[in-house]
Parts: C-alpha cells; sequence; structure tokens
C-alpha cells in the first residue's frame, strides 16, 4: 500500500516490488518475466506514478496484483480495450497489457486486432502457454494441431493461429518474440517495445509446468536453443547456431537455412535483419519459420513508425479547441437556431 | 401577404409528412417546426422511419414520415392523430389513414396517383375513386410536375430537380398556417449554405407551393395557432439524443472534467456517439469501438484514468455490456450508460419504441450487481437526467443507467435553453496527490463511496479489478464475511441515493381515486390524457417516475393517498412486476401495449374510465 510519501524520482526496481505473494505455481514461467519487467520498467524513464498495467482473465493476468503500479484487472479478453480507453483518456501514461494466448487470441481476438490497426501505444505482454492454464488444461487457438488436451482427447483438429501473423495482418508496427527462459533477451525485447511509439506485441513463449509442461522444449530447451533459435537484430546478418555457422539466405525468392562454408555460402550471402522495413514481407517470413526447417525467430521482427492514434485524437482536439467559437456549454447552447419566446 | 377567404383559430394542430425515405419529408417537418417555433408555439415532434434506409420506392415499407404536433397551449406529445397529412404517394396514404383524424386536410402529390404506384402500394382500388376519402378534405396537387418545372428553370436537372417538391410541401403548409415565407428561406439558405444554386432553385418551389395554395379553392380556408403566453426566454428544439449527449457534455464541464464517450454505433442511439464527437472543441473525446463491448470497456478505462466516461447504446448492445458494468459496479467507478430502448428481442423493432429494457437494466447481470437507473421523460429533459447520471455516477462512484427511449430519442421539443451556472454543482470524490492512508476500498460514510485516485497521481498507486476486494485495503479476498460486506456496501451504497433525490411527485390532487403511474418516456401521452380527464371532473392524478433504482423514498406514501393505482407502460408489465417487489401491500392495475408505438391519449382515456367505473 502506498501509504508513504512519494516523491517524484527515477524510479529503482525496488519500487515495482510488491510484499504480497505471486501466485503462480513454483516453476511457472510468468516468475522470469515478472522480475525481467520489473528489472527493465526503471530504463523506460517513465515516472512510476505513470506506469499502468492491465490485464484480462487467466493465469497471466493476475500479474498487476504482483507489481507495483497503478493496476487493473479487468475481463476476460477485454484488457486491450480497457487499456485503449485508458490511453485515449491520458496519453501521457505509460501502458502495459499482460494477455495470454487464450485472453487475446479467443475471446479478446477482435480487441486484439483493432488495437493493433489503430496503432494506440501500449505494450502488450504475451504469454504464450499454447494451454488454458486457469481452467486446467484445454487447448487455445496457439495448441498446435493434433494435441491431445482435456477437450481434445482425440487430438485438436483446428489450426493454429501464430499471434506474429495476426499482429502483421492487422497492420502492426512492432511485433517481438522471446522466451521466459531468456532473461537479457527479455529485458532487451521488453525496452525496445517499450520506446516503440505505438502498439508493440512481444510474444513470450512460456512454458505451463502443469497442463504443457516443456511444450517449448524443442526451442528453449539448453541444449538446443541456440541451433533452435535465431536472436534477430536490426541491421545484422541473420546468423544462428551453436557454432556460429548456420544462417538465412534468400534463393529463388525463398528463405533458405544455410550452413555457412557450404558450396561457397559466406555471411556476406546472409539476409541482413531490417526490422525497420515497412514491407512486411520478410517479416512474415521470420514469423512463420517453424522447426525443424528452421530456427524459430527471436527478437524485434518488425518496428515501423506509424500515426499513433492518441496522438492524432489529441491534434484534433486541440486544433477544435483553437478554432472553435464555441468555448464552453452556454455558447453551445445559445449557437444556431435560438428562439426568443416574450410570453 | 394575399387576402385570405377564412382563418380559423387553432389551440393546436397535428401535421403529418409522408412520402418515400428519399423524398425529404424529415427536412420539411424540421422546418416547419423551426418555423412553428420561431413564431412561438409550443412544439412536439416525432420522426416515424423504416429500419431500411432506402426500402423499394412506393411501398409501404418505405414510407418515412415526421408528425409534428403544435400548439397555443403546452403540447406534451406529438398528439395521436393528424389534422393534416402530406402523402407523397400512394403507400404513404395507405399507411396513415388511420392516423389521421375525420375531417382532415389530406394532401397529396397527384403525380405518384396512378396504377403503377397503385400497385406497389398494394391497393385494389383506386383510392381517389372508392369513397374512401369521403368527408376529408383532398387536395390533389401536381407536386412533382410543378417543383420539377419550377426547379429545372432555375438551373438544375431533373433528378436534383425532384428533390426540391418537399418545399412545394412546405410552400403549401406556410400558405395553409399563414406563416411567413421568408423563415422558411432563411432555413433554406441556412441548410444549403454552401450551394447558392440550391438554394435559389428550393426558395422558387417554396414561393411556387405558397403561390399554388393561394390559388386553389380547396385551402381557401387556413388556420392559425397563436403563440404560447407565460412561456418567456430563450428557446431551442432539441431531440433526446441531443439533449442527452448535451447533459452529459454539460455534466463533465460542471464537474471540471472532460467527457469520454466510448460506443458503437446502434439504432436509436448513435446520435449520440454523433453529436459527441462533434464537440472536441470542449474537450470531449468520443471513440468509436470495434464492438458493443469495447465501447463500455474502453470507457471504463477512461473512467480509471479520470475522464467522465458514458457508453451509449440500446437493447441488444447492453445485453453485451452486462459483463462490463459488472465490473464498473465492482471496481466502483463511475460510468453512465445510456440505453435508448427499442423494439425487443433480439433485432426486434429497431426503429420503433419500447419501454421493455427496464429488468435488464435493474437485474441483466451476474451476481449482486446494483446500479443506479433512472429514467427520462420528454425530449429536453433527457438533459436533465443525462446530468444528473453523470451526477450520481460520480459523486456516488457506481455505474448509472440512464433509460431513454426511441420515442424521446428521436422526438423533440422546444426546450427553454439553462444557465449553466444554475445547474447544480458536481462534486467527485477526488484523492490529493500523496494523500496519507491511502486505501481503495475506503469509504465515506455519507454516501458510502470510495475514493478516485487515478493513475498519474503520485503516490497512490493502488490495483482494482474484478475479483472481490477486501473492505477498505482493496487487496485480492476470497473471505467469505468479506464477501458479504462488500455486497452490502455495495447494495447500501445504491439504496443511500434515495437520500439526494428529489421525492416522488404527484401532478393533480394529491390523493383521490385513480393513481395512473408512468415511468420514462410515456409521460406526454400519460399526463395528456390525465388532464383531460380531470378537466372532466374526474379523480385522477398521475406519478411519472424518473428514478427507478432506487426508488424516492416518499413512494410508498404517494401509493396510500389513492383508492386504486393503474401502472401503464410499453411493456408486459415490468414496472407493475418492479412495484410488487418493493412495495407489495398495493394492488397494481396494468395497462400495458406492446406495439412498438408510443401511447396514445384516445386509448388511455378509454382504460382510465374504465377503473375510474369500478370504483
Amino acid at each position: 500500500m502506498a501509504t508513504k510519501f512519494e516523491p517524484l524520482s527515477i524510479a529503482t526496481k525496488e519500487d515495482f516490488k510488491l510484499g504480497a505473494p505471486v501466485k503462480w505455481c513454483a516453476g511457472c514461467g510468468g516468475h522470469s518475466v515478472l522480475s525481467s519487467v520489473i528489472n527493465v520498467l526503471p530504463e523506460t524513464g517513465a515516472p512510476k506514478e505513470n506506469i499502468v498495467f492491465v490485464s484480462g482473465i487467466g493465469c497471466s493476468s493476475r500479474f498487476p496484483y504482483y507489481i507495483n503500479t497503478y493496476g487493473f484487472h479487468s475481463m476476460h479478453g477485454r484488457a486491450m480495450a480497457i487499456a485503449s480507453g485508458i490511453k485515449a483518456a491520458n496519453p501521457s501514461l505509460s501502458v502495459w497489457i499482460v494477455t495470454g494466448d487464450g485472453d487475446s487470441m479467443a475471446i479478446g481476438g477482435n480487441h486484439f486486432i483493432h488495437i493493433i490497426r489503430r496503432n494506440i501505444n501500449v505494450n502488450i505482454l504475451l504469454f504464450n502457454n499454447k494451454i488454458y492454464g486457469l481452467t486446467k488444461g484445454q487447448y487455445s487457438p496457439t495448441t498446435p494441431k493434433g494435441s491431445i488436451t482435456k477437450t481434445s482427447p482425440e487430438g485438436t483438429i483446428e489450426n493454429a493461429f501464430k499471434p506474429g501473423e495476426l499482429t502483421m495482418g492487422a497492420q502492426g508496427t512492432f511485433y517481438a518474440r522471446t522466451v521466459d527462459s531468456d532473461p537479457k533477451m527479455m529485458r532487451e525485447v521488453f525496452a525496445a517495445a517499450a520506446a516503440h511509439k505505438g502498439t508493440s506485441v512481444v510474444e513470450i513463449l512460456q512454458n505451463c509446468v502443469i497442463f504443457a509442461n516443456q511444450v517449448h522444449k524443442e526451442i528453449t530447451g539448453k541444449d538446443v536453443r541456440k541451433d533452435n533459435q535465431i536472436y534477430l537484430k536490426h541491421g545484422e546478418p541473420m546468423i544462428f547456431g551453436k557454432e556460429r555457422n548456420r544462417g538465412l539466405m534468400m534463393k529463388c525468392s525463398k528463405m533458405e537455412a544455410v550452413t555457412i562454408g557450404e558450396n561457397g555460402i559466406t555471411e556476406d550471402d546472409l539476409i541482413v535483419h531490417n526490422a525497420y522495413d515497412v514491407d512486411d514481407t520478410n517479416h512474415y517470413r521470420l514469423v512463420r519459420m517453424e522447426l525443424p526447417e528452421f530456427p524459430v525467430a527471436m527478437g524485434v521482427i518488425r518496428a515501423v513508425d506509424s500515426t499513433v492514434f492518441e496522438s492524432e485524437l489529441y491534434n484534433q482536439v486541440q486544433k477544435a479547441k483553437k478554432e472553435s467559437k464555441i468555448k464552453n456549454m452556454d455558447d453551445l447552447m445559445h449557437s444556431g437556431n435560438v428562439f426568443e419566446s416574450k410570453g | 401577404m394575399a387576402k385570405k377567404n377564412s382563418v380559423i383559430e387553432l389551440d393546436e394542430v397535428v401535421v403529418k409528412f409522408a412520402g418515400d425515405s428519399g423524398d425529404g419529408m424529415q427536412l420539411t417537418g424540421d422546418q416547419f417546426s423551426d418555423t412553428s417555433a420561431f413564431i412561438g408555439n409550443d412544439l412536439s415532434t416525432f420522426p416515424d422511419y423504416p429500419s431500411e434506409i432506402r426500402a423499394p420506392q412506393g411501398t409501404v415499407a418505405g414510407v418515412s414520415g415526421f408528425q409534428v404536433h403544435i400548439g397555443h397551449k403546452e403540447v406534451s406529445t406529438p398528439g395521436d392523430q393528424a389534422d393534416v397529412l402530406v402523402a407523397m404517394n400512394p403507400a404513404a396514404l395507405k399507411a396513415n389513414m388511420k392516423w389521421v383524424k375525420d375531417g382532415a386536410t389530406i394532401i397529396i402529390d397527384i403525380d405518384n396517383f396512378d396504377n403503377k404506384h397503385y400497385k406497389k402500394a398494394g391497393y385494389v382500388e383506386d383510392p381517389l375513386h372508392d369513397n374512401s376519402l369521403e368527408g376529408y378534405n383532398v387536395v390533389k396537387a401536381p407536386i412533382t410536375m410543378l417543383s420539377r418545372n419550377v426547379a429545372t428553370s432555375a438551373g438544375l436537372d431533373n433528378k436534383t430537380a425532384d428533390k426540391t417538391k418537399n418545399q412545394f410541401v412546405a410552400g403549401l403548409l406556410y400558405w395553409l398556417f399563414n406563416r411567413d415565407i421568408k423563415i422558411g428561406e432563411d432555413f433554406l439558405k441556412q441548410k444549403f449554405m454552401s450551394k447558392p444554386a440550391l438554394v435559389k432553385a428550393n426558395i422558387a418551389v417554396l414561393h411556387e407551393g405558397y403561390n399554388y395554395a393561394e390559388t386553389i379553392e380547396a385551402l381557401s380556408t387556413t388556420f392559425h395557432v397563436d403563440p404560447v403566453k407565460g412561456k418567456k426566454g430563450l428557446f431551442r428544439t432539441i431531440t433526446g439524443n441531443q439533449a442527452t449527449a448535451w447533459g452529459l457534455l454539460a455534466a463533465a464541464e460542471k464537474a471540471g472534467l472532460e467527457l469520454y464517450l466510448g460506443s458503437y454505433p446502434i439504432t436509436p442511439a448513435t446520435e449520440i456517439l454523433q453529436e459527441i464527437v462533434k464537440h472536441k472543441h470542449l474537450g470531449a473525446v468520443a471513440f468509436q469501438a470495434e464492438d458493443e463491448i469495447a465501447g463500455i470497456s474502453s470507457a471504463i478505462g477512461a473512467s480509471f484514468a479520470g475522464k467522465l466516461a458514458a457508453t451509449s447504446t440500446s437493447g441488444p448492445g447492453l445485453a453485451l455490456k452486462g459483463e462490463a458494468i459488472g465490473l464498473a459496479v465492482m471496481t466502483e467507478l463511475p460510468l453512465v450508460i445510456v440505453n435508448v430502448q427499442r423494439g425487443g428481442p433480439s433485432t426486434g423493432l429497431p426503429t420503433k419504441t419500447e419501454q421493455a429494457d427496464l429488468l435488464q437494466a435493474l437485474y441483466g447481470r451476474n451476481g449482486e450487481s446494483p446500479c443506479i437507473v433512472i429514467a427520462a421523460s420528454t425530449p429536453a429533459n433527457c438533459f436533465n437526467y443525462a446530468f444528473e447520471a453523470a451526477k450520481l455516477s460520480l459523486e456516488h462512484m457506481t455505474p448509472v443507467i440512464l433509460l431513454t427511449d426511441s420515442f424521446l430519442a428521436n422526438g423533440s421539443e422546444l426546450w427553454k435553453i439553462p444557465k449553466m451556472k444554475e445547474m447544480p454543482a458536481i462534486v467527485p470524490p477526488r484523492v490529493e496527490d500523496n494523500a496519507k492512508d491511502f486505501y481503495p476500498y475506503h469509504r465515506d460514510p455519507k454516501r458510502l463511496n470510495r475514493y478516485w485516485a487515478v493513475p498519474g497521481q503520485p503516490g497512490l498507486r493502488h490495483r482494482i479489478g474484478g475479483l472481490e476486494k477486501g473492505d477498505v485495503t482493496g487487496e485480492v479476498s476470497h473471505d467469505p464475511m468479506n464477501h458479504q460486506i462488500m455486497v452490502e456496501h455495495r447494495e447500501c451504497k445504491v439504496q443511500k441515493v434515495a437520500e439526494f433525490i428529489p421525492e416522488q411527485e404527484v401532478t393533480g390532487p394529491e390523493s383521490g381515486d385513480l393513481l395512473v403511474v408512468g415511468w420514462g418516456g410515456s409521460y406526454g401521452a400519460l399526463i395528456s390524457a390525465v388532464t383531460d380527464l380531470r378537466d372532466e371532473g374526474k379523480s385522477i392524478s398521475l406519478t411519472q417516475f424518473n428514478y427507478i433504482n432506487p426508488l424516492p423514498g416518499n413512494t410508498e406514501e404517494v401509493f396510500s393517498r389513492f383508492k386504486k393505482i393503474l401502472v401503464c407502460e410499453l411493456n408486459m408489465g415490468q414496472f407493475a412486476s418492479y412495484l410488487r417487489s418493493k412495495h407489495p401491500r398495493f394492488e397494481y392495475l396494468q395497462y400495458n401495449k406492446i406495439q412498438g408505438l408510443p401511447l396514445f391519449i384516445s386509448e388511455l382515456k378509454i382504460k382510465f374510465n374504465e377503473v375510474l367505473e369500478s370504483i
């Protein structure tokens, strides 16, 4: 509780810690995401009273109760809509949305695509554990096809969403992917998301220790991660692998994973990552890469400039205030057709 | 002005304009209403339009109407039946014959009365020759032809020229009601400000209609309605939806806040969104959301961030917003939900009126989820009740549902412009920055409201949400006794509002045989019918409820003063059943109508007499 006097000052990570117990399962990926967020918040430069965490419903959506900021734990799927109102009401706030694959991809799918389309300046942390955790183990829109879950005893027959594809389909300006087991990468990606002006979508591949344990192990396992992930950095060639000898290059307008040194391929043949490219063709290619043909793309895949909803909105408000002769309600009510009756 | 054969003085008159959706009848109706307001008549209007934008031309389904009731005395309804009907085609005539008085003047566009149009309208016999119009004063004017001749000579092409025929009608009416045609000209100059060619042609057609009326014998008798006496001050005409929007804007100004409206377009509430979006100059922000749920959710977000937040909708939208209203109840944030009722269930009758969302407003949520519910009763007092909804919501920190209906929303009346300095103060319970010992669910004992600390304020960081919260502290709590306490707090907070609202008033004698009970938008018809019967010497009074939850504190006492209570409403008896649950010691007789139409004075008088005779 904020019972003591809190001066306006640069926040430290201690400022964001709450005494309250964190009620996620031991071994849940949420714990490491929480501590990475707490570590990165002071770096964003936002005054601590200007930071708001908004969530929907689900395991991940308990997040606002575990961090000392203004927080709003709302309704299933509606965090994006609530956050839109918060930003439209006060654009100076730094708003973070915490959501899961059920919350944002299923019940809240509509709000997810529309906040992105409007490019409202918020940061969306999408915890993707590919399962419904809080209701105990039903498949989600990101569950791989064929998975056995409590509501798919014979295996799911639905195609899975890729959040990155949806983001770009909705004209997203920022999409990044990271994993809950890599604090350094999370910190870098979260900082980039916070710095981006517009809707930043960060998909966090998260482990649900109870209902989908090791669902990402092919990607995040200590022994395989260097070979099975590519951590993309803007302006750098797309290299990955334990030996840093693997890379991505274009062949006949298709992307291919290649080995440097084989068939005369050198580092110069590899694609240089351009996260700022307005054309999203390559970003789609990166988002869609799957094992075993490709490594899974990590880091900031897309970060482009576009108009931000609430900035445009307040430009219109300021212009209207300046130009209108009607300054208050008395003016308004006496404008237009007014009749005087002398009785 | 030309010489007239005879002028009949009238206390009141009802004119109905009817034609195809594209005939411009709404515009002519507005023009005639404004002119009447300008010369000082009281008035009430009601548009009657199909839910399709342009239903097939010439068919009954495509008829769009506009009814205006003007008076030398106070006018409370748009009128049951018309003294003058303008029918631009046979379909308009067919659709409206049952809404005209015996002996009424019926003006038809004879150019559209041919076999082709009869067929479209579904007439088997030619209505002009089957004696069905016997006893009416029928004026057969070649409106299309004459308008086209004049407008094309004024330089318009045929298609545009045909759009001026509503001005021919206006001209006829200016003659018939002895109006100064200059007022009509000024209306057109303002309407087509940036299009001088249209102004010229429309004015020419307006004069053509006026001159035509002057020369034909059928209109040798004209009418005059004197200005209202005793009504002093500045007036304007206003529709219920505009008044609702302005009431919210006024409340924001009075509270020192900016207005945020999060809405999704829905008939018949859309004009509220369209009105508020025009007033960014007052700092108001209107957000057209992706759906009804996002509309209210964004408003809840804006409320958390310190705006006066509102959402506007109609029945189906209110159903979608139910969960979010529960969240506003739980988080105890101020929020105004405007529900412009229409015919239901489901999509129902989108453009027609009904009062059947009352129980949805009161109970349509999961859990114990009390809301303040209030209802406007005239188009103009939508302003006052929207203002009041915002005031109660802000000061008591809880959502308020404001019920209006299609009849109020689209109807208009003359409104005395209020002065902002005379409107009541609104003082939201905000918290000072860095306030010591701030707890999010600490309450003011007077109203039981919690306090409103908003993001951006230093020293007040806290978390709210849909999970039950601990009393005072606001920490998540699953404690059984705490839940009981919090449910009771939320209920008591709403019931305490009764201490801050006016007592229930009775129009007419304070006691007697029959107390007519209405709520919301039925006021006009009820007060007219009750007044008429009292003038006949009957013991009858009216009490119209604007505050539904909580009911005013003296409700029981008011009911106890009458022998019989008759609850009249446009549903199957929702308010009556609510009253039975709140004040079970009385017997509530019912008059219910569910036809998408407002109550009519004539039917009410029959019912009232029936009940009075049984006493």
